[in-house]
């Protein structure tokens, strides 16, 4: 269960409530040109993040596409190989690991208590496969050799999920979207991980059938003290599940704290573009947009000094010139803002 | 307000006519689109509100058919054509398409062609209907990109759509549908592949031309916050039926239909209580080719009354000019209040 040497690191100063810490992660893929493959430049998707994951609370990770969320998490569970950075896991028996550089063998013991659920649920499961193999296979590779032990496990899983146990003999085509999505909950599942990292886990779902995959995986938390990583760019479905927001811009951490000070009192002025974006179901709200000029900046060639400012309706010269470092205001909260102290940005209103 | 009717769809059926059976894809939809303003169709995956739109454009696939109904256009001199006597492919149907009706589709990114450049692209659906030479055409393509917002259009006029990022090929995209300078434009779910930022700033540029041309929009999507931004008037679909329709007002502060109603509360808003259990819908839509009997509504429905919603197909209720509640328990007052009483 030990990384190497360097592996294990000391608890940091938070303690053990904290199941991950991420510090400085960065991952960068090489731009090839040419018949010998010369690397002309980097894509640097993730660019130096840093947070915490505090046990048992929902951290969503929000940002437009292409500013490193799914790069970030693919990070974590090591589907890539980070460029740099630590990964700290605090493992099941109080020990810190540094995920970051351990081999695929090294990793293999950890994999259980960390485990992902995907977009797509159409594509995430195998047509082939049965119900019963889709969700056994994490339990046959770990171990689970009798199968009338796995189909016991699964049929408790199916159950857990909401889904009948007697379907788990059936392939994939013949349940609905939202039948999918919980099967693939239930094989993240499978292993009794601690950490489940969600990529977009309902953004392919019909309105009425994400509402009853949203109250699943409330439910889930509270029955198994699960921990989430959520990744999404709907709004208002991060300000329903989550604990902690960390906004993302172009392969780095703008804002990060509690869900209601982001949401109500943003202090990044891309929060607080993108919050004013979000179409709000009342017809009468009234309310002045806050104009984002432009495009997300092109993480292979990103713009001077802070990388928001060519789009950002607050710049000032400095802005265009300076890199600002991450500041902490209220307590817990991160902003990486050069003017985060004299900014009254809106937020969230509601009435 | 409805006097300027431009397009009125009445009782459209459209069918797909497979081997393995008839799947009734759009079964019975009315609606009026009127100049200058904004009809949102908003519905579920499978509710056929695509369908609708490639209906009213005569451009459906095999084996779909329209089976039923009238979509009676009115013509620039005040006469109204039935667009489903016409022939698909004839030429009135291609002047109509591209023409009098512009369309937005959900995926720029499919829909241009990926070998030929914007310009070359624009300044075909230009010459298409208007008489141009190419230098004419090319100096109209650029002053449409323009239009829309585009940066440098003389240089995105020689891009492809691939160069081009999802917002500024959707802007490209409305440029491509107004170039005929359509008094209806539809945009079938013309956000969806976008982030909310860029969704912001779509949504923006098409009220603004809208209220500079007082053209008609019919917008389809699944999200109520654009609908509710946007929209004039609503109508809602569910499997290929419409169970409601009213002003958006009507819409999202008098729901009548259990579903309407559901589906409002289902969705998180922003300023709701976090981490509480949203009331959702049981089960999920049914594929349309085995829809339920009665109100194909009932099995997702609380309000269900057994032995009338699963066996009869409700009316629709008119209960003022412009709204339309397709629900048994609207048509039954009394009954539905009887019913409130029991359950409380």
């Amino acid at each position: 269960m030990t990384g190497p040497g360097g592996g294990a690191s000391p608890t940091s100063d938070h303690g053990s409530s904290n199941i991950l810490e991420v510090r400085n992660l960065k991952k960068h893929f090489p731009i090839r040109v040419g018949f010998a493959n010369r690397v002309k430049g980097h894509v640097r998707a993730v660019d130096g993040i840093s947070f915490d994951v505090r046990q048992g609370e929902t951290l969503a990770l929000v940002g437009e596409s292409g500013s490193g969320k799914t790069t970030a998490v693919r990070c974590l569970v090591r589907a890539l190989d980070p460029t740099a950075g630590e990964i700290r896991f605090h493992t099941e028996t109080g020990k810190w690991i540094d995920l970051s550089d351990l081999s695929r063998r090294e990793l293999r013991p950890l994999r259980p208590q960390m485990q992902m659920v995907f977009q797509d649920p159409r594509s995430s499961l195998n047509p082939r496969m049965t119900v019963l193999d889709i969700i056994g296979e994490p339990l046959l590779l770990n171990g689970m050799n009798n199968r009338n032990d796995r189909i016991d496990r699964v049929e408790e899983l199916l159950r857990l999920v909401r889904l009948r146990p007697e379907y788990m003999r059936r392939f994939p085509h013949a349940f609905s979207g939202g039948q999918r999505q919980r099967i693939g909950i239930a094989r993240a599942l499978a292993l009794n991980p601690r950490l489940v990292i969600a990529d977009e886990p309902v953004s392919a779902l019909d309105v009425s059938v994400q509402a009853q995959t949203l109250n699943l995986l409330l439910e889930l938390q509270e029955e198994l003290g699960l921990t989430y990583i959520f990744v999404a760019h709907d709004l208002s479905v991060v300000k329903h599940i989550s604990d902690r927001v960390a906004v993302m811009y172009v392969g780095k951490i703008v804002e990060i704290g509690e869900r209601d000070q982001v949401f109500f009192n943003p202090k990044h002025p891309y929060t607080a573009a993108l919050l004013n974006a979000v179409p709000r179901t009342d017809p009468r709200a009234s309310r002045t947009r806050i104009p984002l000029r432009g495009e997300v900046a092109d993480p292979a060639d990103p713009p001077s000094g802070c990388y928001f400012h060519p789009r950002c309706a607050y710049a000032i010269e400095r802005c265009g010139t300076e890199t600002p470092v991450a500041e902490v205001v209220d307590g817990e909260r991160r902003v990486e803002c050069l003017r985060v102290a004299e900014l009254e940005l809106p937020g969230v209103t509601t009435g | 307000m409805r006097t300027d009717r431009l397009l009125s769809v009445r009782n459209l059926k459209t069918y797909f006519l497979a081997d393995e059976g008839v799947t009734k894809a759009v079964d019975g939809v009315s609606f009026d689109v009127s100049a200058g303003r904004t009809l949102g169709i908003v519905g579920e995956s499978g509710c056929g509100k695509s369908v609708t739109a490639l209906s009213i454009l005569r451009i459906v696939d095999d084996p779909g058919r329209i089976v039923d109904g009238e979509i009676l256009l009115t013509k620039n001199d005040g006469t109204p054509v039935d667009l489903v006597t016409q022939r698909p492919n004839g030429k009135f149907m291609r002047s109509v398409r591209g023409g009098e009706i512009g369309l937005v589709f959900q995926e720029p990114m499919t829909s241009f062609s990926p070998v030929h450049t914007i310009g070359n692209q624009l300044t075909e659906a230009i010459r298409l209907h208007e008489r141009l030479n190419k230098a004419e055409a090319r100096e109209r393509a650029a002053d449409l990109l323009t239009m829309v917002g585009i940066p440098r259009p003389a240089a995105t006029l020689d891009q492809y759509s691939w160069e081009l990022s999802g917002g500024l090929r959707q802007r490209a995209m409305i440029a491509h549908a107004l170039a005929p300078d359509p008094r209806l434009l539809i945009a079938d779910e013309p956000t969806t592949a976008l982030d909310v930022t860029t969704q912001a700033q779509i949504l923006d540029l098409m009220m603004s031309l809208q209220e500079e041309r007082s053209m008609a929009i019919m917008l389809i999507t699944h999200d109520l916050g654009v609908i509710a931004e946007t929209a004039d008037d609503v109508v809602v679909m569910y499997l290929g039926r419409e169970v409601e329709q009213g002003s958006v007002e009507n819409i999202f502060y008098d729901p009548q239909h259990p579903y309407t109603r559901a589906l409002l509360r289902s969705i998180p808003a922003l300023d709701a209580a976090p981490k509480a259990k949203l009331p959702a819908i049981t089960g999920s839509v049914p594929h349309p080719f085995d829809r339920p009997s009665g109100c194909s509504f009932h099995p997702r429905c609380s309000e269900a009354i057994e032995g009338l919603c699963d066996i009869e197909e409700p009316e629709t209720w008119r209960p003022a000019e412009g709204r339309e509640v397709v629900c048994h328990l609207f048509g039954d007052r009394e009954m539905a209040v009887s019913i409130e009483g029991r359950r409380s």
